[in-house]
């Protein structure tokens, strides 16, 4: 009984009238906890009662406190009939339940109805008092913290990251229950919120325990879904990255360079060398300075929660991939670690992190996109009221995509996430995820084995710890060819040296095109890097990026069952291949050599399939410029045909010239060199390839074509090329004075003012024409995207110049001819006219500031480079199994099926195995030149302060919304907790409502005024990494019905504004740097 | 094959002036959208018809959402439902309470009843303001008028309290509810010619010198009635014009003040007992209803009209009237010097409003 819940009703404002006679409401209020329900005195005749209630005391136990959501219903008391339900408000108390976050909730909350949506609202108090002391009660998950930032919550560090955590629960599906027959739409909307929030409440206190029993005090980056199953069942599932937390000290509010800049925090440091370069060159060392890593008191813990000691190496996370690697490897050091990172590997389960972006130093190498998607007859499984066959499903997959990594060369997966499609009794699922190699520095006490084992010690990757995003350099230089040069290289640095290839190229898994790094010249790197990540602060970029997406949808027939499954499974290689064939020309239209933030939906309806890729495409420095698209016809011979294909060439030269003026992408280099021209002339080619071959011999017959410059060509052998190629040249860039992008911010800007609009939008098309065909459907399809993308441009016109961020889409097929768009974003203004030279400033002083938190920052690390230095880090991976991994890739093979599961999982991308491209060596680059623009100056951007427009005068505390984790020229000073909230509404009186647009119009609004309430309420100004993650819209137009379901969720805070902390006491970001090292 | 559902929302609202201001006047989301194609919005953004026509969509959405919270002005500011910046809260409200001042005219001095509202569609044909638009603006003028009828204290602050609007907008109500309230007749032929600003005008005259808030200043007593007392003392006047010394004595003395100073002299002269008599004969009659109501329609017949077919200059008259005025204030035998103050200081500046073509 640890705890007691208090609850106060005040009062109620601008109620419904419920009694026509009167014209006046006779409010009362249930308050109901658990089982336990108190009621307050009938307020009679009023549309603004003031009930002033007595304290309502709960005695609870803390799991029912994690668990259980506080319910309050508004009803209007009848002498002579039932009393009416006006509407209920529930509050989740989580956020009292920790320490740091929230001590009350007070405020106004909309009253909402599931019929009628919010009528009123109601002022309440609630309050938790804690009977026992912290520790004790730390023995349930109360106090864990729950964050859906994908990266280190600003105003904290991480001490140690321990590593994936998930769990699922089930259960019954109100709406599929007999009852459902006879009882009221509402009340069948209420078990269904009543129950998601339960169930939801017991996961996140599952997944806390998880946590606690590794060491850890929060999740980060943590992701709750749900799968309306139907008859099956309802399934809430999450997954997360454990870590633990330290919050910065009190400065915290001045700590943390601002939230400008996501990167700014601690990651800044790029520039800086890397302290830690010296790894390398030290031999496997001494197993002793482990310790040092480990950043802290957390390491300890984790080992005991580790849940086998012979695992101990990273308890938490464990590098994954190096497995298969060994034999290929020179060295024997290689060897060594090899076996260690695989012994790592397999204590860990699975090495993933949902993080998008990492502390500086954390990310070593970017292998490339992994994913795998599997299809399941939910009608299968045995036990549908136990997890255990999901568990399965998903541990499944999981597995593949660890196998994907390791063919990589890599040990770990960064930016991971999980997704169902689910339509009638197929379900979808997909996991994807970037394979990386992650700093060992950031390993926790698995080392201490390793080190024992002096082979190991580089390799480890487990927990890392660490302030803000992500940074990379790597510290360790690979050598370029042998793993020899080893100690000598300097480090590669930071702006370029999560390029650099972490498999062996002499193993490659699959046919890429190597060269030398542009930025640094030392080691290798790919002609084109995909990942599912947020662009490291610290890259180097030139131009600015761009939004590209690649659209596709697939008949096919209706069926049932096993039959069904086996129609999808067979289907889906062949969507993600083109999918992945449409990204790399829009990329290469685009005159980019990298995408971030890749997320590829494909969702499954009665008679299609409709695939979704977005990502945000970069001209990184590191790479080789890109080839141009060169087009060719199969039949030479043909007059005509050769002037169509001619023009059609320049049509695409002409865009690609376009789009790199447009996005300023003028790499350096191209000037230097004449055969840099990057669009390659025509003839000059013998041969075409289509680009997407299969077969692996056309492929080396690929690297034998011309050497200068590589192009990207097309054969436009039959009709579907010619329509890619138009697909191609329709996409529309965005207007003047708008940028877009899918990654938190955009690569290329740097001064943001404060300028924000966050927004929700949602269409849906009818398609009524029975006979359409692949390409019809494509089309309308690509249309609709692209509408959907110009009516953004055209509404938030005002805010010009500005870039919508987080261009989060989202597809589902809900019927049969319906496809349904979603799309959540953020307009953020930012200073054109200062950015350049604002950034140069910027530039100047992050430098400086880079350095010294650098310096403070990397502390232990250096400690650490003395001793590890001693492998290359990477090589051990290297040689891995890509071979495998690369066939696997070129030929997609049908879904294997077992009875129960139709797995179909060809579909690990590795990303880099269908480019063709050549690339040349470039002659010498300006490194300077290219270090200076490598870092994203955080605070260039912090500094425009706009002042906002002032809301002052109104009496409804302003709540500020955003999909990303940090608001422009404010700094978050409190973490409150996590907001997960879920709704249905429904109606019956449709048309009266405006018809659908009307009604989701309104659901919406209000979804966003009650999450701006409970924010308010915990005493807080904005939502961050905010996100709806559901939103199932089902109507019926014939009986005048419609109903939706929305699930959001995001994380509360108070943020302050720069200039009012500067007017503090707290010395702005030099302090806080300070501060935060100590550990 | 159509788009079934397409819905737009900002989490802080979003919305265009010009847009809103298609919404308030009554058009329909295509004759908004073709109207905002004509303004030229497409050029300053690339965007299809298309575009243009889901923003409308959106917006007239969002703006009849938020209709009900304009009815009650001080919810918008308490609402949870959609965030908004004051300054835009602050312009939705005024926007909407924005009349016309054609319809406005129209309406000076008729009932606000649902009989009146019946007829708007005569109102909009004789206006060309869309009838969507007449019907918003009576309503205002109704919720306006009923909010303020039963309200102590001055007229416009209890406009602006009640309805959040700004000083100019509150005072041009004010002059709405007043003409609703006293019924003044307005629509005669003879009165066409006046425009809703020159009866905005008399009726702050009105309001500020005649009605029982300006006499006890703010305190008590209603903005909306004109003051019995006052109406009634009114009749002690007609001594001016009955006592046939005074009435000469009066004449001599403003025709002194007068000579060599105004164009018209000899016409005045001719004409100054008639002038005289008509005036104070519409403040004695004062006492009725009735005659209340016919007060605009009086001093256009008996005063305006006489001077304007004698080609009497604007300034001409206002050094008539001053000195008519003043010169009462020498004439041995008139006591009521207050109520003649009172009454001639705002027929003066009516009529001076008034006297135009």
């Amino acid at each position: 009984m640890p705890g007691k819940l208090k609850a106060k009703i005040v009062a109620g404002r601008h109620l419904p009238v419920m009694d026509r006679a009167s014209d006046l409401t006779d409010a009362f209020v249930e308050v109901k906890f658990g089982n336990t329900t108190f009621k307050t005195d009938v307020y009679p005749k009023s549309l603004n009662p003031q009930w002033n209630s007595e304290w309502f005391k709960f005695e609870v136990d803390d799991e029912d406190l994690q668990d259980e959501p506080l319910q309050i219903t508004v009803l209007d008391h009848d002498t002579y009939s039932a009393n009416d339900a006006i509407g209920k408000v529930y509050i989740d108390i989580d956020p009292l339940l920790s320490s740091e976050a929230a001590t009350v909730i007070s405020g106004w909350f909309p009253i909402y109805d599931t019929i009628h949506g919010i009528r009123g609202e109601i002022n309440v108090l609630v309050k938790v008092d804690l009977f026992n002391d912290l520790n004790r009660f730390r023995q349930s998950s109360c106090g864990v913290k729950f964050f859906c930032t994908t990266s280190i919550p600003r105003c904290y560090r991480a001490a140690m990251v321990h590593g994936f955590v998930e769990e699922l629960v089930v259960n019954e599906d109100p709406e599929y229950q007999w009852i459902d027959r006879i009882r009221t739409p509402r009340a069948s909307n209420e078990a269904r919120q009543r129950l998601i929030s339960l169930m939801s409440g017991e996961l996140q206190r599952k997944i806390g325990l998880k946590v606690l029993e590794m060491g850890g005090n929060a999740v980060v980056g943590y992701l709750q879904c749900f799968d309306l199953e139907g008859e099956s069942g309802l399934v809430v599932r999450a997954i997360g990255t454990a870590c633990t937390l330290e919050k910065l000290s009190n400065s915290s509010a001045a700590a943390p360079p601002a939230c400008n800049s996501p990167s700014k925090d601690i990651k800044e440091p790029p520039f800086s060398e890397d302290p830690n370069p010296n790894t390398h060159s030290s031999g496997p060392s001494t197993p002793l300075k482990t310790q040092t890593y480990s950043f802290s008191p957390s390491k300890s813990y984790s080992r005991q929660s580790s849940s086998s000691d012979t695992d101990l190496s990273l308890t938490p996370k464990t590098g994954m991939g190096s497995g298969g690697s060994a034999g290929k490897e020179g060295g024997p050091l290689k060897t060594l670690l090899r076996q260690q990172t695989q012994s790592a590997l397999e204590q860990r389960e699975f090495p993933f992190f949902t993080l998008t972006s990492f502390p500086p130093g954390f990310l070593i190498h970017v292998g490339g996109v992994v994913s795998a998607r599997s299809v399941k007859l939910l009608d299968r499984i045995h036990n549908p009221d136990e997890p255990e066959t999901r568990d399965a499903w998903w541990e499944e997959i999981r597995q593949e995509i660890k196998s994907h990594a390791r063919a990589l060369g890599c040990h770990a997966v960064v930016g991971y996430s999980e997704s169902t499609s689910i339509c009638e009794e197929v379900c979808i699922l997909s996991a994807s995820g970037t394979a990386a190699v992650l700093h060992p520095k950031f390993m926790q006490e698995g080392c201490l084995d390793g080190y024992s084992d002096p082979s190991r010690l580089s390799r480890q990757p487990a927990t890392f710890s660490a302030g803000s995003e992500k940074g990379e350099f790597d510290i360790f230089p690979q050598s370029k060819d042998s793993s020899a040069a080893l100690g000598l290289e300097e480090p590669s640095p930071p702006s370029c040296g999560f390029c650099h290839i972490p498999y062996d190229e002499l193993n490659i898994p699959f046919p890429a095109h190597l060269t030398y790094c542009y930025h640094c010249r030392r080691q290798k790197v790919p002609d084109v890097l995909f990942t599912t990540i947020d662009m490291p602060a610290e890259a180097a970029v030139t131009g600015k990026g761009c939004l590209i997406q690649a659209r596709l949808c697939r008949l096919k027939k209706k069926a049932q069952g096993e039959v069904n499954a086996t129609a999808i499974s067979n289907l889906l290689p062949f969507m993600e291949y083109e999918l992945h064939t449409q990204l790399m020309n829009k990329l290469k239209l685009r005159g980019m050599n990298a995408l971030f933030g890749l997320r590829i939906q494909i969702s499954v309806g009665e008679n299609m399939l409709v695939g979704l890729a977005s990502a945000t495409a970069v001209y990184l420095t590191a790479l080789p410029t890109p080839g141009g698209i060169q087009i060719a016809g199969k039949t030479p011979s043909d007059i005509t045909y050769e002037q169509h294909i001619s023009n059609m060439q320049k049509k695409i030269n002409d865009t690609i010239a376009k789009n790199k003026e447009l996005y300023e992408v003028n790499p350096p280099e191209v000037i230097e060199e004449v055969i840099g021209s990057p669009i390659p002339e025509p003839r000059q080619r013998s041969r075409l390839f289509r680009s997407h071959s299969e077969s692996s011999d056309e492929v080396s017959e690929l690297d034998l074509s011309h050497g200068k410059k590589d192009a990207f060509v097309l054969e436009i052998d039959d009709t579907d090329a010619v329509e890619d190629i138009h697909s191609l040249l329709t996409d529309t860039p965005a207007p003047a004075g708008f940028y877009s992008c899918n990654t938190e911010i955009m690569p290329g800007i740097y001064n943001w003012t404060s300028g924000l609009q966050m927004f929700t939008s949602v269409r849906v098309f009818r398609l009524s024409n029975a006979n359409l065909t692949n390409q019809g459907l494509n089309k309308i399809f690509n249309d609709l995207c692209e509408n959907l993308l110009k009516s953004l441009y055209f509404k938030l016109r005002s805010m010009i110049p500005c870039c919508l961020c987080h261009l989060n889409f989202t597809v589902a097929v809900p019927e049969d001819e319906l496809i349904q768009v979603a799309v959540t974003a953020v307009a953020m203004t930012f200073d054109k006219d200062q950015a350049q030279e604002n950034w140069k400033l910027g530039a100047d002083k992050t430098h400086m500031k880079a350095i010294v938190e650098n310096e403070e920052q990397l502390q232990f690390p250096l400690e650490l480079c003395t001793e590890s230095p001693s492998t290359n880090p990477f090589s051990p991976c290297r040689g891995t199994g890509l071979q495998e991994s690369a066939n696997a890739h070129a030929t997609p093979r049908a879904a294997s099926v077992d009875y129960s599961s139709f797995a179909d999982r060809w579909s690990s991308w590795i990303e880099l195995i269908r480019l063709k491209a050549q690339t040349i060596r470039r002659g010498s680059i300006k490194t300077t030149s290219s270090l200076e623009k490598a870092s994203p100056l955080p605070e260039g951007r912090s500094r425009s302060l706009r002042s906002t427009r002032s809301y002052a005068g109104s009496t409804v505390a302003v709540v500020k919304m955003t999909p990303l984790s940090f608001i422009p020229g404010t700094r978050i000073i409190k973490y409150l907790g996590i907001i997960n909230m879920f709704f249905i509404r429904e109606t019956t009186s449709l048309r009266e409502e405006g018809g659908v647009s009307g009604f989701l119009h309104a659901f919406i609004a209000e979804v966003f005024a009650m999450v701006r309430a409970h924010v308010a309420a915990l005493g807080g100004n904005a939502v961050v990494s905010y996100s709806m993650k559901e939103c199932v819209f089902m109507e019926n137009p014939n009986k005048n019905q419609a109903q939706c379901l929305i699930n959001v969720s995001g994380d509360a805070v108070i943020f302050m504004r720069e200039s009012e902390l500067e007017a503090t006491p707290a010395p702005p970001q030099t302090s806080c740097s300070g501060g935060e090292v100590t550990t | 094959m159509s788009m079934e559902l397409d819905v737009f929302v900002g989490n802080t609202m979003l919305l265009d002036e010009e847009v809103y201001k298609l919404w308030l006047d009554g058009y329909t989301v295509g004759d908004a959208v073709r109207l905002r194609l004509e303004g030229g919005v497409l050029q300053e953004c690339e965007a299809s018809e298309e575009v243009l026509h889901s923003d409308t969509m959106d917006q007239f959405r969002t703006f009849q959402m938020c209709e009900r919270f304009l009815h009650c002005p001080s919810k918008l500011a308490n609402q949870l439902l959609f965030q908004i910046p004051p300054h835009r809260q602050a312009m939705l409200i005024e926007r909407y309470y924005m009349f016309d001042s054609g319809f406005a005219r129209e309406l000076l001095g008729k009932k606000l009843s649902k009989g009146t509202k019946k007829d708007l569609d005569d109102v909009s044909a004789k206006t060309g303001i869309t009838l969507k638009s007449c019907r918003r603006q009576f309503d205002n003028f109704k919720r306006v008028f009923k909010a303020v009828e039963e309200l102590k204290g001055p007229l416009v602050e209890n406009i602006q309290h009640h309805f959040l609007l700004s000083d100019r907008l509150a005072r041009d109500y004010a002059a709405v509810v007043f003409f609703a309230n006293s019924r003044f007749e307005t629509g005669k032929r003879k009165l066409q010619y006046l425009s809703f600003q020159d009866f905005a005008f008399c009726a702050r005259q009105l309001i500020s010198y005649w009605t029982v808030g300006s006499v006890d200043s703010m305190l008590e007593g209603m903005d909306v009635d004109l003051e019995k007392e006052f109406l009634h003392d009114l009749k002690d006047l007609k001594i001016l014009i009955t006592d046939k010394d005074m009435l000469d004595q009066h004449k001599s003395l403003v025709c002194a003040a007068l000579r060599g100073k105004i164009k018209v002299f000899n016409e005045m002269e001719g004409n100054f007992k008639n002038l005289s008599r008509a005036l104070v004969n519409i403040a004695v009659k004062l006492t009725h209803t009735k005659d209340v109501r016919d007060l605009f329609i009086d001093l256009v017949e008996k005063f305006i009209e006489p001077c304007r077919s004698d080609r009497w200059a604007v300034g001409d008259i206002r050094l008539f009237l001053t000195h008519y005025t003043s010169t009462a204030h020498k004439l041995d035998t008139f006591r009521h010097l207050v109520i003649w103050d009172r009454y001639m200081g705002v027929v003066k500046s009516c009529i001076l409003k008034m006297y135009h073509d």
